[in-house]
């Protein structure tokens, strides 16, 4: 799989909080409205700035705080096309993998905020196309990526009925 | 070669000779949803094409963190999980019962060497029984109603030993806040961390309780302790069943092993607006206080309540800060009404609210105005947390909130003890 798109940039501790506040999301199950707030309390403007397939890119400890799915929801309904970051937190890491967002570790140091991304997921490779940078990517857990080729865990469970590794 | 609680835990859940690093599919004792949680798991457990609940009485809804419903779309999502109760005839705690992570361990469901699954992030507070208990997202949740089982990576442990003695008027909320603040927000991420040593055999079960809910904010997937007499009398008293209590091997092998003496500890305060953003309380002594909170699952019980009424009791909260109590659940309030607690508050200038989570996610209860500090007994103080990203959370002992709302800024509680 090949993704491509432009960074949007963010710091170290980005927490579900900041994701997708509380106070929206105990209202609905709605996840097309959601999205509209993701990441509002550090950008407000943040849903209005995404061209579909762009990538946010973070410090360490990306998605750390509450188990809420609605955060890598969030995320995806925005059309946001992965998340890259140092670390993720690990309930933000699996809830992004059942429910289909590519997450994907690498050295983010190497990416300024606006640069042209390429993501080859199969190869394990991010090219900068704008600074022409190679980056290596951290490989997946093995049952994380039998987890996404079926497309998310409720896939995975509708096929099976059950866990299959 | 040795374990740590965790491995043997995932070892007997799974029938498999677990150590970190491997992944293994184990069997689930407990598993839990709340209501900011669940409606989604219901969806998920939908699509997958669930029929049945793996076990009625092993999975649990709590009505808390709205509760009682502030309006239609929150109305509309109880209304939700009340069917699923009503089809599938699981165990069920509506508006009133209390905070997720105080009904579970009083329900007697869960005791040492249970392996728990709860979709919320502080899951983590069943570990001071000596149980595995962790977070996850709506989907897992869903799939484990289903199947009775999920996928585990088998973490590493950290192994905190705590010697020494807390000082009057410390507490195991500010031996949390003094070791975040060492190791700070990730310091434990994909880790267990678990905790040994005299302090902690000290602690009551409701100041363990307190250390174990805060594991996840070093990263931890879990906090865990080992059972004592504490341990065996607090499941009893719940109407608990046989469990075996499960020990860490002397040979087990750690990822890092930290000593801390607790005996110079003095209060401590979380600042805005991260947890490891720790300073002494003397440092923040004078900051202005305009709402103080007492409750949460990180600090709403009994002992939690005894030690904050013992210092408003016969005093007036300061006219600039209100103080919103919310017990931790209606077992702890009934007790705090027996023995007067809930008097002193009242008379002290409390609002005293359901039991549930209260003003702490944000959703009612008590939403702070733009640029006002609150202080509070909870366990995080993200900007927006608490519904408003233009207000400054601090957080603090149940005797330091209580020492705060009298002065009306941020006080050292030790001359109340
Ligand atoms: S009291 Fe706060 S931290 Fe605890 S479960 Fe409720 S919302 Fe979460």
């Amino acid at each position: 799989m090949i993704l491509r798109g432009k960074c949007h940039k963010f710091g170290n501790d980005v927490n579900t909080d900041y994701i997708i506040s509380g106070k929206y999301k105990f209202k609905t199950l709605d996840m097309n409205e959601l999205a509209k707030h993701v990441m509002e309390d550090l950008d407000p403007d943040f849903y209005n700035k995404i061209t579909p397939g762009d990538f946010i890119v973070a410090g360490s400890n990306f998605g750390c705080g509450s188990s809420r799915e609605q955060a890598p929801l969030a995320i995806k309904y925005a059309k946001i096309g992965a998340v890259i970051a140092k670390s993720f937190a690990r309930i933000f890491y699996r809830n992004a993998i059942n429910t289909g967002l590519p997450v994907i570790e690498c050295d983010t140091d190497k990416i300024n905020a606006g640069d042209e991304l390429e993501v080859d997921l199969s190869k394990g490779i991010i090219r900068n196309l704008t600074t022409g940078e190679d980056i290596p990517i951290k490989p997946l857990p093995e049952v994380m990526i039998k987890i996404l080729n079926d497309g998310g865990l409720i896939e995975h469970f509708k096929k099976y009925g059950t866990f299959n590794f | 070669m040795g374990k740590t609680i965790i491995e043997k835990i995932l070892s007997q859940k799974s029938g498999v000779d677990a150590y970190a690093g491997q992944i293994v599919v184990a069997d689930v004792d407990y598993v839990m949803g709340q209501d900011g949680t669940a409606p989604l798991a219901i969806k998920s457990f939908k699509e997958m094409g669930g029929k049945k609940v793996f076990d009625p009485e092993k999975v649990v809804f709590v009505i808390d963190h709205s509760a009682p419903s502030p309006n239609e779309g929150v109305s509309r999502l109880h209304k939700l999980m009340r069917e699923f109760r009503d089809e599938h005839g699981i165990d069920f705690h509506d508006i009133g019962d209390g905070v997720c992570h105080q009904v579970v361990p009083e329900s007697g469901k869960v005791g040492p060497g249970s392996l728990v699954v709860g979709a919320d992030s502080h899951t983590c507070t069943y570990g001071a029984l000596n149980a595995f208990a962790t977070g996850v997202g709506s989907t897992d949740l869903a799939a484990a109603i289903i199947s009775g089982k999920l996928w585990f990576k088998v973490p590493e442990s950290i192994k905190f030993v705590l010697k020494g003695k807390l000082p009057k008027g410390v507490f195991a909320k500010d031996l949390i806040l003094y070791l975040i603040g060492d190791v700070t927000a990730d310091g434990a991420t994909y880790m267990a961390a678990e905790y040994t040593g005299e302090a902690i055999s000290d602690l009551s079960m409701d100041g363990r309780f307190t250390i174990a809910n805060m594991a996840i904010e070093m990263g931890a997937k879990a906090g865990l302790m080992e059972a004592d007499e504490k341990t065996f009398a607090f499941v009893k008293e719940h109407g608990g069943r046989d469990f075996t209590p499960v020990f860490a091997d002397p040979d087990a092998v750690y990822a890092k092993i930290l000593e801390y003496d607790v005996s110079e500890l003095e209060p401590m305060v979380a600042k805005p607006h991260t947890v490891d953003n720790t300073a002494k309380v003397t440092e923040v002594a004078g900051t202005p206080i305009h709402q103080a909170v007492l409750g949460t699952c990180t600090n709403g019980r009994l002992e939690d309540l005894r030690i904050a009424a013992k210092i408003l009791e016969g005093r007036k909260i300061h006219p600039r800060t209100r103080l919103i109590v919310a017990p931790a659940s209606r077992k702890i309030f009934l007790r705090a009404m027996e023995e007067g607690l809930i008097k002193i508050f009242v008379e002290a200038g409390a609002a005293v609210v359901t039991p549930g989570c209260g003003p702490c996610v944000g959703t009612h209860n008590g939403i702070p105005s733009d640029g006002e500090n609150v202080i509070s007994t909870a366990n995080r103080n993200f900007k927006g947390r608490m519904g408003n990203s233009n207000a400054f959370i601090y957080l603090a002992s149940p005797a330091t909130v209580a020492a705060s709302a009298i002065a009306g800024e941020i006080a050292d509680p030790r001359p109340y003890f």
